[in-house]
């Protein structure tokens, strides 16, 4: 269940991504010793809350870091192979192919001037052998797998004819169609209705069922979380500060930050409450980064130790880690916290 | 009455058909009909301080709602009442806009980019000619300090402008706008889309906080339940273009008598693994406005939906303790 037995299919050992100042400023060290991996078969959640890293971790993972960005340690490995110290050819061929993103905002994804079904025809342009109309086929064949009923009709619309809804399932058949082995999925749900973002998450859930392949979802919604991923990386201010299993990080969360975060979801507060948790101050400055740990001046937890030492990467139990002085591996600490009682230990106001 | 809004079977519909189209009938777009009604048979009440939640997907009506509400859609039936006067005359609603405030969607992009936060604070005072309490300059930093205070937001921030902003601080600054003429009634359209769970919290709180202290009513307009259960004390769901539950958020939310509340509400993606399900999604999309099925607008997704509801539309009726429904099968009297 822990210890990958075989290596993962893509995996970033302790990457570091910071953006160049501008004007002589420090650089912002997006990312701090990020480690994540993604085996076939699962569906790996990458959670946290704006600016900490997320959108730069899903862009390294693709190798499409804006030219601003420079990695300064670590790798990205696919299938053992390192991504990132691949010339640019060497990593196109990777890209599509084998791992495909769908984007964040359908609306943008898609050229406003092309039909859908002329922009899915010509993301098959290094299918080699197949003629457009067997790639036209083909991309209507991808609609209709995504749930997308009249596909033949979808392929002569333009994107803005579409709904936010059906956009999503097009940016997800436009990343399928090359049936990448990867498939980073970043903020799938979060332009769209309740009823949609189910039915988003439906489709994710057939295809990790179908497709064998891993699939990473990056969001800031423990509803998607929750009803999807198997396995989760909790961010914060650029740096993993939890890796769980979903079970584990909803029931038992080790860090101060995932415990704050679940608690102020008001999906998961059942009688009504007055006034909503909230987690005081605010993400911190990450050009540079504070000494000690990120989540210290927010954390009801710290002690004077905690904004002067960075803390270490503690092991709690199999398949959780987190990175904080206080937690402990679990045996010394029988029984589960349940995020509802822990008020007296998280940082909830 | 002793409602502070009052909205009686309001209509709003719009011309099918552009203006070539009226010139030309039936020639350009045969299927088109003249008008397209995007809303219809609309009633319902705000009291005095409540927070009242408009729900229901992309489509459904929420927000062309909120704008007739505030004269800026011309309604073609029924009635409005603020107060207990009659709006109809623009006279009557540029009345209504000195007490009634509106946050709009998108933070940044309903403030002006080229006017530095201070400037946006004192927006208001000038467009309904109000007095600031010391006048000039010194009196516009006063006000727009007192109004930052309010909001939880330092002072410093009245010389930045809305780019410099996040979008925690963007939401406070509109809250700011809306409250600074003392208003009794805030429209507030999805005030809480795009924002992190923490910061989420802290509008929403920061909006009950300044409704209790000050009596303000709220109209939030949004799709995320789980987020009117905490607000909410009554809730209202459209589907397309009309009414079809409302009463208190507590027993609607408890007790759903209609199929596509019920359905919002199991839509809803859980946060706890261990309630995860698999029959998350509804069936289907919310049909176009233009193609709204006959009888029952939702039979084509409701899994309750028998020969009649393809044919009859079902009124809303009251099923007791101020809850309606509109549908065949709801729990009866």
């Amino acid at each position: 269940m822990s210890a990958p037995l075989i290596a993962p299919l893509i995996e970033a050992a302790g990457l570091s991504v910071a953006y160049r100042g501008e004007d002589g400023a420090p650089p912002l060290q997006a990312l701090r010793a990020v480690s994540i991996a993604a085996e076939a078969g699962e569906v790996v959640g990458i959670v946290g809350e704006s600016g900490c890293g997320k959108s730069t971790l899903a862009a390294a993972l693709i190798g499409l870091l804006p030219g601003n960005a420079v990695v300064t340690a670590g790798t990205v490995r696919f299938r053992g192979t390192d991504f990132l110290a691949l010339p640019e050819a060497g990593r196109r061929g990777l890209r599509g192919r084998h791992i495909a993103m769908a984007f964040q905002d359908p609306m943008t994804a898609f050229s406003p001037v092309l039909t859908i079904g002329t922009q899915l025809t010509d993301f098959q342009h290094h299918l080699a052998g197949q003629g457009r109309a067997a790639r036209r086929a083909r991309a209507g064949a991808m609609l209709a797998r995504v749930g997308i009923a009249d596909a033949a009709r979808v392929l002569d619309h333009y994107p803005h004819e579409l709904s936010g809804g059906m956009r999503q399932r097009a940016a997800i058949a436009a990343a399928l169609l090359m049936t990448p082995e990867v498939l980073i999925a970043d903020e799938p749900t979060t332009a769209l209705d309740v009823t949609m973002e189910a039915q988003i998450i439906h489709l994710l859930r057939e295809l990790r069922r179908d497709y064998h392949g891993a699939i990473i979802v990056v969001t800031h919604h423990l509803g998607v979380v929750g009803e999807l991923c198997d396995r989760v990386h909790v961010l914060y201010a650029g740096e993993v500060v939890e890796t769980a299993l979903v079970d584990d990080l909803y029931h038992r969360p080790a860090h101060p930050y995932t415990r704050a975060l679940i608690a102020c979801d008001p999906a998961g507060l059942t009688g009504v409450t007055r006034p909503l948790p909230t987690i005081p101050g605010r993400v911190p400055e990450l050009a540079p980064p504070p000494p000690g740990c990120a989540f210290a001046p927010r954390c009801t937890l710290a002690t004077a130790r905690c904004h002067i030492e960075a803390p270490p990467w503690v092991a709690v139990g199999p398949g959780q880690g987190a990175r904080c002085h206080e937690a402990r591996p679990r045996g010394c600490d029988p029984g589960g916290t349940d995020p509802k009682g822990a008020d007296a230990n998280g940082a909830i106001r | 009455m002793s409602a502070l809004y009052a909205v009686r079977d309001l209509s709003v519909s719009l011309p099918g058909q552009g203006f070539l189209g009226r010139l030309l009938p039936g020639r350009l777009l045969p299927g088109a009909p003249a008008r397209i009604d995007i809303l219809q048979g609309i009633t319902l009440a705000l009291a005095a301080g409540e927070t009242f939640a408009l729900v229901g997907e992309s489509g459904s009506g929420k927000t062309t709602l909120a704008r007739a509400m505030l004269g800026l859609v011309p309604v073609s039936g029924g009635s409005l009442h603020f107060d207990g006067v009659a709006l109809g005359s623009a006279r009557a609603f540029a009345g209504l806009r000195r007490s009634t405030a509106m946050m709009f969607q998108d933070p940044v992009g309903s403030l002006s980019p080229r006017m530095t936060v201070g400037a946006l604070l004192a927006e208001p005072f000038v467009i309904h000619r109000r007095p600031l309490p010391l006048p000039g300059r010194a009196g516009r930093a006063a006000q727009a300090a007192a109004l930052l205070d309010r909001v939880g937001l330092p002072a410093r921030l009245a010389a930045r402008y809305p780019h410099e902003l996040s979008g925690g601080q963007a939401r406070r600054v509109c809250v700011a706008r809306a409250i600074a003429l003392d208003p009794r009634l805030v429209i507030a359209d999805e005030p809480t889309a795009g924002l992190d769970v923490s910061v989420q919290g802290e509008i929403l709180n920061l909006m009950t906080g300044l409704g209790t202290a000050l009596g303000i009513g709220f109209l939030v307009i949004t799709h995320n339940l789980a987020m009117v259960r905490h607000i909410a004390d009554r809730i209202a769901v459209l589907y397309l273009g009309r009414l079809v539950e409302s009463g208190p958020a507590a027993a609607v939310l408890a007790r759903p008598a209609h199929p596509y509340t019920q359905s919002l509400i199991a839509s809803e993606p859980q946060p706890d693994p261990r309630r995860r399900r698999a029959d998350l999604a509804i069936r289907g999309e919310i049909p176009g406005i233009l193609r709204r099925p006959a009888g029952c607008a939702f039979h084509g997704r409701c899994p309750r939906a028998e020969a009649i509801c393809r044919v009859t539309e079902p009124d809303l009726r009251d099923l007791g303790a101020g809850q309606q429904a509109a549908c065949h099968f709801a729990p009866g009297q």
